[in-house]
């Protein structure tokens, strides 16, 4: 594998990053920049809330919950159980990064910085880089990213009440529907199996425990589509 | 205890979900990568995130919950229609279902829907 050398892996991940993942972040984060406002909160909280929790449910979770007028305890519970899938998701973007001295001296604030538009990318692109191509590659992705999360939580919240509602309902739109071809486009067998199984019983999980569907989802559809994979390996 | 400073329900909240990412961290220091328990992780990670698209898409709560489920679903499919014609092109499918989706909201929002 040929290496690119810090400075084009770096810009690799910016330009992969403006691509697509950029646009979504700034999507989705202007939602969450008109929400803050109307929850009576101020700019600096939300942007706070943007670039420091970094992972949508949590923020609106706290947002909605903090304007609710809810205990404390029962804020920061919700918020963080609703962005548990960043464990599962870290424990499989570090392994990438291993054998590399300065990726292991910063792996918290690489941890810190991820989000699932990140994670994405880097499974599609950075993970086919060459090792030491990576951690340049993934900087840019999410410098990138943030400064979008950033940007759309501005303007979100100065524009809010200014931008027309289906504008800012399609914008909220823009970022699972990315997912759904992101997640359509796996090609490893057990990856396809995962997102088919989750995909099915995510939502008839969410009928039953809607605050609990998210692990639920993942730990049984994840155990099926991984015992799934393994017989089918066998019975080749 | 209900607090009112959003600062310090912020830090509580930006440790809440560090609390994660940090996990993330020490499990995979210790996780063979060529090993079954890291596979089944990218499994877990692979349909937890699907399947929370998918519920966010058929089961919104907050502010897409005020759309049609008609909406919504059409213009996924749509979008999949080009996704497959495009040769699974992700920037095709997205751009449809979004261009789709931005026709609903608006000619519902002029009542033409």
């Amino acid at each position: 594998m040929t290496t690119l050398g810090h400075q084009k892996a770096l810009n690799r991940g910016v330009c992969d990053g403006l691509l697509m993942p950029f646009w979504m972040v700034f999507g989705s984060m202007i939602g969450f920049g008109s929400m803050a406002r109307d929850a009576g909160l101020g700019i600096d909280v939300a942007l706070g809330a943007s670039l420091g929790i970094w992972g949508l449910p949590g923020q609106v979770a706290m947002v909605e919950l903090f304007a609710a007028g809810l205990p404390i305890y029962a804020i920061v519970v919700a918020s963080s159980l609703a962005n548990m899938r960043f464990m599962p998701m870290t424990v499989v973007l570090m392994p990438h990064f291993k054998g590399n001295v300065t990726a292991h001296k910063w792996r918290y604030l690489l941890a810190q910085v991820l989000s699932i538009n990140i994670w994405t990318v880097f499974m599609r692109r950075g993970s086919t880089l060459a090792e030491e191509d990576r951690l340049p590659f993934y900087f840019g992705v999410s410098i990138t990213c943030l400064i979008g999360g950033a940007l759309g939580t501005t303007i979100g919240f100065v524009a809010a009440g200014v931008l027309p509602l289906y504008i800012t309902i399609s914008l909220v739109f823009l970022n699972p529907a990315y997912f759904v071809y992101v997640f359509s486009s796996v090609r490893y067998r057990n990856c396809i199996i995962s997102v088919v199984l989750g995909a099915i019983t995510g939502p008839l999980i969410y009928l039953f425990s809607p605050d609990w569907s998210v692990p639920i989802t993942g730990v049984a559809a994840g155990t099926a589509a991984f015992y799934l994979d393994k017989w089918m390996d066998r019975s080749q | 205890m209900i607090v009112s400073d959003p600062w310090v329900v912020l830090i509580l909240c930006i440790l809440g979900t560090f609390a994660w990412r940090a996990m993330g961290v020490i499990v995979a220091n210790h996780i063979d990568i060529s090993g079954d328990l890291f596979q089944w992780f990218n499994c877990v990670a692979y349909a937890m995130l699907s399947g929370l698209i998918t519920r966010v898409i058929l089961m919104p709560s907050g502010t897409l919950a005020q759309t049609p489920d008609v909406d919504r679903i059409a213009s996924i499919s749509a979008g999949f229609i080009v996704f497959f014609m495009c040769k699974r092109n992700i920037f095709a499918g997205t751009g449809s279902a979004f261009v789709t989706f931005l026709g609903f909201a608006a000619a519902r929002n002029y009542g033409l829907l």
